[in-house]
């Protein structure tokens, strides 16, 4: 059962990986990104993840491809299918083949653990997080307040534009 | 059950297809979403060690999914900033072709 459900989310998130670097469309593009990381959500489901699942749907799901939708809206559309790709793209194809080798290489090289999936319950990990792992939360909660701010600032329209 | 090897297998081709978006792609959008591939193979990778192996001295065997809760932040904030330069760089150039923005080009 969990070798269907995993053979059938990893054919969806890779395939709409592909999707996501093979169309020329940008909302196509930003749909396929939807498909994938809801299939991911599901991975993280067989590993017996709930938490993840629920944020991984929440944030990008929700969030990330919605504003990234917003962008490809407030920039002109019409003009996303004349860029094309790069002319080097048999170079990247062979980078990334190149990383995929030497990354299965080394995940191969040592046999899995046997031990069978555990997930901690949510007590733990929100204990865990509140207190072992206190400053990384604060540092975290500080990246986005600064990286909201910036946003902003970046994006605000100034007087003197032309 | 699945093994490991499998979800490490899934993680590393689906961070090769990022990698590949990320270098062969023009629009700056679509390298942005590139780079969430990545972030996203990132995670699974994380998840999957943290749910099949058990913790090692101070480590619990949920740490590395805390670190991933950390990615996901990361990731957000990384989008809200990337797509407000994206739209500047659009309001200022009028376009998103990354080959077109040179200025910075030595």
């Amino acid at each position: 059962m969990s070798w269907l459900l995993f053979g059938l989310l990893a054919v969806l998130t890779l395939g709409g990986g592909l999707g996501v670097v093979a169309t020329r469309n940008v909302v196509h593009a930003a749909l396929f990104l939807l498909l994938s990381l809801t299939a991911v959500a599901g991975v993280y489901l067989v590993l017996f993840a709930e938490f993840l699942a629920l944020v991984q749907i929440l944030i990008y799901g929700g969030a990330i491809v919605i504003v990234v939708l917003f962008a490809v809206m407030l920039t002109r559309s019409s003009d996303y299918p004349r860029i094309s790709d790069n002319r080097q793209w048999p170079l990247a194809v062979v980078a990334a083949l190149g990383v995929l080798g030497v990354l299965a290489a080394a995940f191969m090289s040592r046999p899995s653990p046997v031990t069978r999936p555990q997930s901690p319950v949510f007590d733990e990990l929100a204990s865990s997080l509140f207190t072992r792992w206190a400053v990384p939360f604060e540092v975290a909660s500080l990246v986005l307040l600064v990286a909201l701010i910036g946003a902003i600032i970046i994006a605000r329209a100034s007087g003197n534009e032309r | 059950m699945v093994p490991l090897t499998y979800f490490q297998l899934l993680s590393a081709a689906l961070f090769a297809i990022g990698l590949y978006g990320v270098l062969a792609r023009r629009s700056a959008v679509l390298i942005v979403l590139s780079i969430e591939l990545m972030l996203n193979a990132v995670n699974i990778n994380l998840i999957a060690a943290a749910s099949h192996m058990d913790g090692v001295g101070r480590f619990s065997n949920f740490d590395g999914q805390i670190i991933a809760i950390f990615v996901i932040t990361i990731a957000a904030a990384e989008v809200g900033l990337a797509l407000a330069i994206i739209l500047r760089m659009y309001r200022n150039r009028a376009t998103v072709d990354v080959d077109e923005i040179n200025l910075m080009k030595w």
